[in-house]
């Protein structure tokens, strides 16, 4: 166990595992996301109340999962910089808050829109909607937090503790349609069953949600191997690399 | 199928600018995640090649191997 985590710590190491690893995650995004789209747009059934504007459910709740699960993944990833100072966490978190960012974006506007014609409003200061807003605004911190360091070293640790810090606001996302409900449904898509939805609609939205997190791996993966590249320059092994690869 | 013709679905039952605007963005931003890790990559690669041969250079112009000073400032770090 601690082997594997020595090994965890190594970037040569996990340059070489990740290269190894990427090709099934991208295979599995595209078939998954093809699919999961295909059958949301044009096969699964029009919902009776909403028409068929519902159809944006399949990318506004894989977006806003994995929104939510970046943001996670970023603060856990700051934790484990702080305290051990591996350095492949820090360039995991750096490239993954972008995509975060993204796809909290991707989570707002595809709600906004959707809004439109199912509320009769694009925006509202419903706590959900509110503390999607404050996410986005915390991945713009994390990222700006970046750039705004001299040393890579304060810059991380800036970065990472806004990370730890604006998690708080991940469980309030979770449960704002519990406590505060105002405008937007509860949760629609639940892994302890009683689907509040049926199953022709439910399958795609799974696969879809299961493409989207493929997809932030398989992207993670790669561009945390150009991180690798970029931070690890003066290493041996890395211009031994530059040499071969073209 | 949901839908009978394609001008229906495109139509998407009067909902087409907010179905297709969500899954667009959708689409734009998750093929141009795509296209960026690619570009960068080959970027970083090719800063990391000149460097070496930079060196590498250098090196030959001071005529030995033993340790010469190489400017290790990362001044090549960031793209």
């Amino acid at each position: 166990m601690w082997a594997f985590i020595n090994k965890l710590r190594s970037p040569k190491w996990f340059y070489a595992i990740s290269a190894r690893l990427q090709p099934w995650f991208w295979a599995a995004a595209l078939i998954l996301i093809v699919t999961g789209s295909v059958w949301g747009l044009a096969f699964a059934p029009a919902d009776y109340q909403q028409g068929n504007s519902f159809r944006i459910i399949y990318v506004h709740v894989p977006a806003a999962f994995l929104a939510q699960s970046i943001f996670v993944s970023l603060a856990v990833t700051g934790l484990v910089y702080m305290v051990w100072k591996i350095k492949i966490a820090d360039m995991a978190a750096t490239v993954m808050a972008p995509l975060g960012a993204a796809m909290t974006f991707v989570a707002l506007f595809s709600g906004a829109v959707w809004g439109v014609p199912t509320w009769g409003t694009w925006w509202m200061w419903d706590a959900r909607l509110t503390s999607m807003l404050i996410l986005l605004f915390l991945y713009l911190g994390v990222i700006a937090l970046r750039g705004a360091f001299a040393s890579r070293d304060s810059a991380s640790r800036a970065a990472s503790v806004l990370a730890m810090v604006g998690v708080i606001n991940i469980p309030i996302i979770k449960y704002s349609v519990d406590w505060w409900y105002t405008l937007h449904q509860p949760a629609t898509f639940t892994v302890t069953g009683r689907a509040a939805m049926p199953m022709e609609m439910w399958l795609p939205l799974l696969i879809m949600v299961l493409g989207f997190y493929s997809f932030f791996i398989a992207l993670t993966l790669m561009r945390t191997r150009s991180e690798i590249l970029r931070r690890e320059a003066s290493k041996r092994w890395v211009r031994e690399l530059a040499e071969e690869t073209t | 199928m949901a839908f009978a013709t394609l001008p229906e679905f495109l139509a998407m039952g009067g909902h087409a600018p907010y179905v297709w605007s969500a899954w667009g963005l959708t689409a734009v931003l998750l093929l141009g995640a795509v296209l960026h890790a690619r570009f960068e990559r080959r970027q970083v690669l090719r800063q990391l090649r000149r460097r070496v041969r930079r060196e590498a250079h250098q090196a030959g112009r001071s005529g030995r191997a033993q340790p010469i000073q190489t400017s290790r400032g990362g001044s090549t770090n960031e793209a």
